[in-house]
């Protein structure tokens, strides 16, 4: 199977094309340069708005593309993420329609149902998405995930596949990662809630899964067993400092206005309320069985951080 | 140190515990596979610690007799009770009768209310005692586990009630009778008498109560009182546990065919807490 992955110069990028490339032929596509992959894998540098990036899928007549290049940065204008990524997506999805690709599969997030108080504990794929509800950086995000909705329906002779997975630890510079790598995160004093986390081999997996033939649909990607925040805390062998949730909220948006901190305020819904998914769907369709549990998933993130340092 | 000063406590409370209560409790963790709590955050090992305390309200200050515990049935069950006392202690004596009092110690799991997961300590008590917010999904998840499970129907109705209206039972939600219907779930009908009296409220401040999002604002007398007054009265509990009901039907009818269900069901109730009402002879007796 010939397959196109875009946004492969991330972290996550280059895992997936070090883990596809053993069976099928991968091309890369990212506008940032990417150097650390596979040698048997083509690497186009050039941004996915770009009309030429339309060559690419004439030239290669793709079989299934992997839409990894969605911005997130907390640093980036609104209008560089809607731009980036509802264009971008938009793109490569009539790409995909235009020029035969059989199968698309699109990386969203759990984040899209956002972290609420009235969440209920296994939020389903028919839940609405509310990430944005609370905290309106990420709405582009949720646009992109109805992007793919809308396209599902429109063009059905395109499999395409919607990937919710939970946070994704590991190597990946994400913000679940970064936040678990410090050695004295904050807490919300008096919150614990439950979390999941995926190890970043099991979500490559699981796209793997899903570029099979005949899947199709949305699906939560749900990793290794739930556990309390302050279980993980302790797996991450760091020293949490508890903060009250009154003060904590401006004092980091401050510190965020003042270039003190990568994490922006309502990122600590994250350590207050529930965004917890139900991978049902995953394990009967997709067949996905994540392969590392939490103990495996932290040691790599203790890893990751000795790596870092 | 730290960890000296913890495990000679939690041996001296163990050394409390019956050793059938204890043998409850390690299943309860044992089946957990290795993991510390459950998907909900539930922790067994933590009932270690509130089950001395819980005990203590339930045998002595409360000196709760509870009536009927035979008749909850092994297996998935739904127990829906009348909700009364401005905080949620009646679910407590309720849980600590069927680990306290019942001949096979059994652990319920109850619904809260949807503003509890916003209050910061509140929220994690509850999720490591087994609480978990009120929803249907959470519900099924949990009777889908052969889990006894507590509802109250009338919920902040219930509870933040006035005095003047004590043991009217207020409009019941239908939800439960959905799931017992979708389930095949027994309905065991529980009736608390002398929760209504734990702490007397004379009227709620609908206003403040909307200004600072709470599902209600009581302006309770006991609380003039500092510090004991925060206590709840030391009132006598009766729990009575009815008969299990079983109900037969299509879980999507309408309301006015689930509203005849839900009807027996608050009728039963009624009659336990007249029962109740009828064997005291006072609110200490």
């Amino acid at each position: 199977m010939k397959i196109a992955i875009t946004g492969i110069a991330g972290r996550f990028g280059r895992l997936l094309a070090g883990l596809l490339h053993r069976n099928h032929e991968v091309v890369g596509i990212d506008r940032r340069p990417c150097r650390t992959v596979p040698k048997d894998v083509e690497v186009h540098c050039i941004d996915i708005r770009r009309k030429r990036c339309e060559a690419i899928f004439r030239q290669n007549r793709f079989d299934a593309v992997v839409h990894l290049q969605v911005l997130h940065n907390p640093r980036a204008s609104s209008a560089e993420h809607y731009s980036f990524n509802i264009q971008g997506t938009d793109r490569v999805m009539s790409h995909c329609v235009k020029h035969g690709v059989k199968k698309l599969v699109l990386l969203s997030s759990a984040n899209v149902y956002g972290p609420r108080p009235d969440n209920t504990q296994f939020l389903g794929e028919d839940t609405p998405l509310m990430g944005g509800e609370r905290f309106s950086e990420i709405r582009d995000l949720v646009g992109v995930d109805m992007l793919g909705q809308s396209f599902f329906w429109k063009y059905p002779q395109v499999e395409t596949v919607i990937l919710r997975p939970v946070h994704i630890i590991g190597l990946v510079r994400n913000a679940p990662s970064n936040y678990l790598r410090l050695l004295r995160p904050w807490t919300l004093a008096g919150f614990d809630p439950v979390v999941q986390v995926i190890h970043e081999n099991d979500t490559a997996l699981a796209v793997e899964h899903a570029l099979e033939p005949g899947i199709q649909g949305i699906f939560n990607v749900p990793g290794c067993e739930p556990a309390p925040l302050s279980q993980l805390h302790r797996l991450a062998e760091c020293k949490p400092i508890a903060v009250p949730h009154l003060v904590a909220g401006p004092m980091l948006n401050r510190l965020f206005k003042m270039r003190l901190t990568t994490f922006p305020a309502p990122e600590l819904d994250h350590l207050r309320y529930l965004c917890m998914v139900d991978g049902q769907r995953a394990r009967s369709t997709l067949g996905f069985n994540p392969q590392h549990d939490l103990a495996d998933t932290m040691a790599h993130l203790r890893l990751t951080r000795l790596l870092q340092h | 140190m730290i960890k000296h000063i913890y495990t000679s406590a939690l041996d001296f409370i163990e050394g409390q515990l019956s050793p059938d209560l204890l043998d409850t409790i390690d299943d309860l963790s044992r089946n957990l596979g290795g993991r510390k709590s459950d998907d909900f955050g539930y922790t067994p090992e933590q009932l270690k610690w509130v089950l001395p305390v819980a005990g203590f309200f339930y045998r002595r200050w409360f000196r709760t007799e509870s009536v009927g515990l035979e008749q909850v049935p092994p297996g998935r069950v739904l127990l829906v009770s009348n909700h009364s006392g401005q905080i949620p202690i009646d679910a407590a004596m309720i849980a600590a009768a069927l680990m306290l009092d019942a001949q096979q110690p059994r652990a319920v799991r109850s619904m809260v209310e949807r503003w509890v997961p916003s209050l910061p300590y509140a929220s994690v008590f509850f999720a490591r005692l087994g609480q978990v917010l009120g929803t249907p999904e959470n519900c099924r998840r949990l009777l889908e586990q052969a889990a006894p499970v507590l509802v109250f129907p009338e919920g902040a109705r219930g509870i933040s009630k006035p005095y003047k209206n004590a043991y009217q039972l207020q409009e019941f939600g239908h939800g439960f009778m959905r799931l017992a219907l979708e389930t095949g779930t027994p309905i065991v009908p529980v009736g608390v008498v002398g929760a209504e009296e734990q702490y007397l409220n004379i009227g709620n401040m609908d206003r403040a109560a909307k200004t600072l999002g709470i599902p209600a604002f009581p302006l309770i007398v006991n609380l003039l009182v500092p510090v004991l007054g925060w206590l709840p009265l030391p009132v006598k509990y009766r729990i009575y546990f009815g008969r299990p009901l079983y109900f037969e039907g299509d879980p999507e009818e309408d309301d006015i065919e689930i509203g005849k269900k839900v009807a027996v069901v608050k009728a039963a109730i009624d009659g336990l807490l007249k029962r109740g009402l009828s064997e005291r002879d006072g609110y200490f007796l």
